[in-house]
Formats: structure tokens, sequence, C-alpha cells
């Protein structure tokens, strides 16, 4: 299912943090929490590489690994792209039609919520209420905040971060 | 022992501090229904069926967990618990597949016998369903989880085995039971022990049932269908049909089989001393110095998978001796065949396996002797049961019949290999006999009962044997790492994947909660098995005939090449991920 772009890229200098992490915290019970915490910040994510060093080094199976990292939702076994995109499904967005922005998103990139695209450019996530219910519905990407968003807007956005994209590379 | 004294509906009731309303309850034959529940195994108090109302206090709680306390006055049944329990079942149901009438857990079932009683109605919730594909990927489980409940015992049974290839994903709608990244069975660390389908209350874990392709080959003129069934098979077997646990139905089950249109029905229990032989004689040659010591059993193939996942410096201490099962494939498909003038191709040979992971291992490449599987199809005893309810066979009408010539007769040795240390048994007597002629010792019955761990130290001919026999991989695991670290020391070690052995395998009849509560499976089953040993004549594999025969006109003796060749096998080693 991994497309090439989202293969693992854990460095050796990651490994030697994640190993320093599980030794520092290996004797403790209840572990596994502050593990994959500190896992996620050093990859940003948790694939199946990261969880299976984890339960190695821990001395635990992989299913109770991946267990405790489904269940909570501050764990993404997915990576995250360079622009973050959150819309807000909170019950002033929601009745405002960010369901509809949100599937528009989704429409635009080819990926669904919760998943990110395969330049690694863009991930997509649902969130509850951003605190912004004033200027519902909200959109943000990365520190950016879209307010009284509709559907039509979705691509002129975007394509601002596009852009941007192809003027660094060029 | 500290106890407190409290009322179950009004009865006095005094239980030890610390246990649960349930425990004190069913001690004092008060039933109190459960679901997640299940003795030894599974206590967390998830499904809220077993509830019951504390006077003095509001809500209601969950009697698994709950413990007694002074004075506590419990109510099982009063209009506000029957309604929860009604509720609760209700709600299992909403989602659930309940396609009921075809399902093989249909009149075994802890569901529907809930529903039943409860009186439900099981559309009263419209739940949404979203059918969800089987995991047929292993080639011995089938995970079903349209008609999982959630309760976990699978999920707990896989833990106390040391294993825990199975957990709960994700969260509330989208909780489910799986592998590690949504992966199947048959790609994970799994050693096949079924554990978890004799736990399962439902429909949700079952064998890889096979019985069609054995109704085929019955059918089909060409082919020549021979069974033989393992030691336990007769201790078990006659659950199915309702007889008193611990019934020894071997008669029964010759008659039964030879019914379904078997062309012959052997004794696996020869070569359960066909194994004795070799591997008595493999440790000889291991304590004379061809090392490694301990030598571990290698007849069961849950044990032998575990090591090579998770042991894999061990392997070299595993007997290379095949397990009876392999052995007779083995046997029958050469020495049969060259006898008989039968072309192995047209001789399809069935065993009956109180076991999933047998089914495992008939596929091994290395046990082949020829460009097929030895042993065609493995059926567990449930899969034996249901074919002959599909032949409207009168089990408990049949006469009593004897096994075909000539693989009739076996000693007691080969018989108690169903149970915890009845290899470790079987092998003493053989080995004591190897070293000591005069030895006429058969009775070894400190590795008998029921414990996970046992230990034993005998001197035979001025050597001093010390063994261990452990059941339950947890058990296992516990073992190896206290002769790793140089705690302990053995020369020989028996291991059963199953907690009790085959008898309590993962193919054997399912007992429900409420059965497991009052009756030890493990000690009732192994019972019929020494009961009958212990009236046998023959007790020690060397003694049996049909062994003599075996070597004198085919293998020679144990531990040659010919029998090096057909009897003997080889491990690989797998990943622990």
């Amino acid at each position: 299912m991994d497309s090439l772009q989202n293969a693992f890229k854990g460095t050796e200098a990651q490994e030697r943090e994640l190993k320093e992490v599980i030794a520092k915290h290996k004797d403790t019970p209840g572990c596994l929490m502050p593990v994959l915490q500190e896992a996620q910040g050093i990859y940003g994510y948790l694939p199946i590489e990261v969880q299976t060093m984890i339960a190695d080094g821990l001395g635990i199976s992989l299913s109770e690994v991946y267990g405790v990292a489904t269940f909570y939702s501050q764990f993404s076994l997915t990576p995250k792209g360079k622009h973050r995109i959150s819309v807000c499904l909170g019950t002033a967005c929601y009745v405002k039609g960010a369901d509809k922005v949100l599937a528009e998103v989704e429409n635009r990139l080819g990926i669904k919520s919760g998943e990110c695209t395969p330049d690694g450019l863009f991930s997509l996530d649902s969130c509850r209420c951003v605190g912004a219910c004033g200027l519902a519905p909200v959109m943000m990407i990365g520190e950016d905040v879209y307010g009284k968003m509709t559907p039509d807007q979705v691509d002129k956005i975007l394509d601002k971060y596009m852009q941007e994209e192809g003027g660094a590379e060029s | 022992m500290e106890t407190v004294k409290l009322t179950i509906n009004g009865i006095p009731v005094e239980a030890p501090k610390g246990s649960t309303i349930l425990e004190a309850a069913r001690a004092a034959n008060i039933e109190i229904p459960s679901l997640c529940y299940l003795k030894d195994v599974n206590c967390i108090g998830a499904c809220r069926v077993c509830v019951v109302e504390l006077k003095g206090r509001n809500g209601l709680v969950a009697a698994c967990v709950y413990p007694v306390e002074e004075g506590m006055e419990v109510l099982t049944n009063t209009p506000k618990v029957r309604a929860s329990r009604k509720t609760t079942i209700e709600l299992i149901l909403s989602n659930h597949n309940k396609k009921c009438l075809s399902c093989v857990r249909s009149n075994n079932c802890e569901l529907q016998k809930l529903a039943l009683a409860y009186g439900v109605d099981e559309d009263r919730f419209k739940g949404e369903k979203e059918l969800t594909p089987l995991d047929t990927s292993s080639a011995y489980i089938i995970r079903d989880n349209n008609k999982c409940v959630l309760c976990r015992r699978c999920i707990a049974a896989c833990k106390n085995q040391n294993i825990s290839v199975i957990g709960s994903i994700r969260r509330g709608f989208a909780t489910h039971i799986g592998c590690a990244f949504e992966n199947g069975l048959g790609e994970s660390p799994c050693v096949g022990c079924g554990q978890c389908i004799v736990a399962c209350p439902c429909g949700a874990l079952t064998e890889k049932s096979q019985t069609a392709e054995v109704w085929n080959a019955i059918s089909n003129p060409d082919k020549k269908v021979v069974f033989f069934t393992a030691p336990s098979i007769r201790a078990t077997l006659g659950e199915a049909f309702d007889m008193p646990i611990g019934t020894n139905a071997e008669g029964k089950m010759v008659a039964a089989i030879r019914r379904l249109g078997a062309d012959s029905v052997f004794n696996m229990d020869f070569t359960a001393d066909l194994t004795i032989m070799e591997e008595a004689t493999e440790l000889v040659e291991r304590i004379k110095g061809a090392g490694p010591l301990p030598m571990f059993t290698s007849c069961c193939p849950g044990w032998v998978k575990y090591v090579e996942h998770y042991y894999p410096e061990m392997i070299p201490h595993l007997s290379t001796c095949k397990s009876p099962q392999q052995m007779f494939g083995a046997v029958l498909k050469s020495y049969y065949c060259q006898k008989n003038n039968i072309d192995p191709k047209d001789l399809f040979v069935v065993s009956v396996i109180p076991c999933t992971a047998k089914k495992f291992e008939v596929g091994r490449e290395e046990q082949r002797t020829g460009d097929y599987d030895d042993v065609d199809i493995a059926l567990t005893t449930r899969e034996l049961a249901r074919m002959i309810k599909e032949a409207a066979i009168q089990f408990t009408d049949l006469p009593d019949e004897k096994f075909d010539d000539p693989f009739e007769t076996a000693t007691g040795g080969g018989l108690i290999f169903g149970a915890t240390g009845g290899v470790m048994e079987a092998a003493l007597r053989t080995a004591a006999a190897m070293l000591d002629s005069t030895c006429e010792l058969v009775d070894f019955k400190e590795v008998r009962g029921t414990a996970g761990i046992k230990e034993a130290t005998y001197t035979i001919a001025g050597t001093e044997v010390r063994v261990a026999v452990a059941s339950g991989l947890g058990n296992a695991s516990e073992l190896i790492e206290k002769v790793k670290s140089g705690e302990k020391d053995y020369h020989m070690i028996e291991v059963m994947a199953c907690p009790g052995g085959c008898i309590n395998g993962g193919g054997q009849p399912i007992q429900s909660d409420s059965v497991r509560n009052t009756v030890d499976l493990k000690a009732v089953r192994a019972k019929a098995l020494y009961d009958a040993d212990a009236k046998m004549t023959l007790r020690r594999s060397q003694e049996s005939p049909v062994i003599k025969m075996v070597y004198d006109e085919y293998f020679e003796a144990p531990g040659k090449p010919l029998a090096h060749k057909y009897l003997h096998t080889t491990y690989v080693e797998r990943g622990r991920f």
C-alpha cells in the first residue's frame, strides 16, 4: 500500500536515539506510552519498522504495541506531510458544512483523512474544535487559519502551497 | 485462610477474602451468567453480562471482578439485573452476524445460550454492520470478526501462551481483534496451538475445516483411505455426543470411523511407541556425549514452531524425532505401501488429532519423505465429530470395535502421550530398561498431574537422570529461561504447548465457561488415559509386537540410517515478528 515515496526513511541517528529512549524507560512499568510518544517525536510517526524496534527493545509483542498505537488518536501510523491540513469537524464547523470542505480536500489531493500525499507535501486530518467557532467552518494548514471556508475555495488555497513548493524547487 | 461472610440472594456464604462475587457464588453453587469471563484465562469485567445488585448501592456491579466484602448482600436475580443483562445481550447482538443456523458453534455457543435464556429480541437494536473479510491466511485457524463479541478471551489465551500475536486494535466502534498492522494470522509468529479457539465463546474462531476433502477421498474409488487417531481422541470424542467428560470411547470411535467409510482405522499409539524408541535412543546417545543437553521433546508441533520463532538458539536441543503423526505418515507411505503393494499416491492418510498446529505440521516441507505430504489431512476431534453427525451415525449406540491390523496394538507408554508428562514417563520407562535391563519400573508418578511445571530426578543404572515437564508455553518459556541462565540443569525436558497437554488441545471439543468452572478438563480427561494404561499388560514401548515388526522388517533398529531417513526431521529458524 505504501508508495515508494512513503517508504520508511529512518536514519541511523534516529535509531540510536530510539534505542536510548527504550533503554531509559525499559524497566518502568507502563513504559509503552512514553516510549511511543518519544518515538513519534523522533520519527514524526510510528510505522511498522519503528513499532517492531519498540516491541523488540521492550520484549513485548508487536500486537501489544500496535494495539496501543491505534487506540490513542495522538499516535499516527502514517507520515505527516510538509504541510499539515486540519479540517475542524467540531459542532459549529460541522453545522456550517465542514464535512463538504473535508470531502473537497480529500477529492483534490486524492487521499483520505489521516493519510499523506505520495510526494509528502500534504497530510490531511480532521480535528475537533480549534476555538475559532466565529469563523466556522475552519481549516488550518500548518499555522495558517482559513475561516468561513466553502468547498470552492479549496483549490485556490492548495494551489498557493503547491506553487510555493514549485518556486522553491526551480 | 482469611474469609468474609456475605449473603447471595439471602443465602449465607463464606468466601476467601479477595475472591470475587462470581467465584464466591459459583463455589456456593449459585450460577451467575457470564460471557467475557473464563476461569483461569480471562477476568476483565468487560461484557457486563455478570452484573449483580448490591443492597444499599445504586448501580450494578460486574460480579467477575468485584471483590467480596464482609456483610455484603448480593442479589443476582432482580428485575433490574435481568433487564440489564437482556439489554446488554441485545446490544452485543446488534452488530453480530446472526447466521446461527449454519454456525459450527450452534448449540455450543455461549452467546446463543444467553440469548435464549433471557428471551432477547435479536433485532431490537439495528447496529451498523460492516462485513469484514475472514482471516483465512493460516493453515489451521479461521477468524470471523463478524461473529466476534470482543470478549478478549482469545487475547488472554494467547497471552497466557506467551505469544500475544493477537490483540485489540483501534477503539470504540472501530475496535476489532487481529494481528499487528492488520496482517493475517498466517503471516504472524502464531504457533497454531488453537487455545484461542477453545477460549472463544462463539463462532468467531474455528479450525480450518477439511472434512470436505476427506469426504471426497472416501468417495473416490481410486483412493485407499486410512485413518489413525491420536492417543487423546478416545478420551474426548464422547463429549461431542454428550457422554460424560473423561469417558474412554475408543471402541465407539473406531466403529464410527469405519462407518464413515475408512478402509482401515489405525492406532496412533503405535507411532507414539515408535517415537519413544527413537527418542530414548537419541537421549541415551546425547547423554553418552553426543549432546547437546537438555534434550527437548519434539512431538508437539506448536511447541516446535514456538522454538523456531522465539528461541531459535535452542533448536539443537530439540529432539530430531518427528512427531507420532508424521512418523505414522512416513511409515504408511513407505513400509506399509511397499508391503501391501500400494502406490503411495493412491493412499490417502487422515490423522485425527487434538490439535490445530498439526494442520500446519502436515504441510511442512522438511517432513516429506517423497514428493507428497506423508499425512494428507489432519482432522481435529471436533471435525471428526461433525463428520460422524453428518453421516447420521448414532455414536452412543455403536458397538465397541478394535483397530485394524497391523497397527492395532500399542503399549501404555504410547497411550499416555496425550497428557502432560506422558511422553516423559513413556521415555523413562523405555530408557530405564535400555540402561538397565533388570529395571522393572513403569510408574513415574512424579511427572504426572496438571501442574504447569514438574521436575523429577531418577537414578537409573547408577546414573542420575534429571527431567522436567512443562505444559502451556508460558511455563515452557519460564523453564527455558532457567535453563539458559544456568539456574536449572536437566537431561530431558518434555513440552506440550497446550495447558495439560493434548487432552486439552486446541482441536478438542469446546466446553463452556460454566463447565470449565467446575470441571478440571485437564485432570478428568487425563484420568481416562492413565486408567487405561494401568490396565494394560504392555506398558513399555519396546514390548510392543508392532514395534518389533517394523524394526525387524524395515527400519532395522532405532537410530539406524533408514530410521533416520523416515522418522527424523530438521527445523527452520523463523522470525519473532
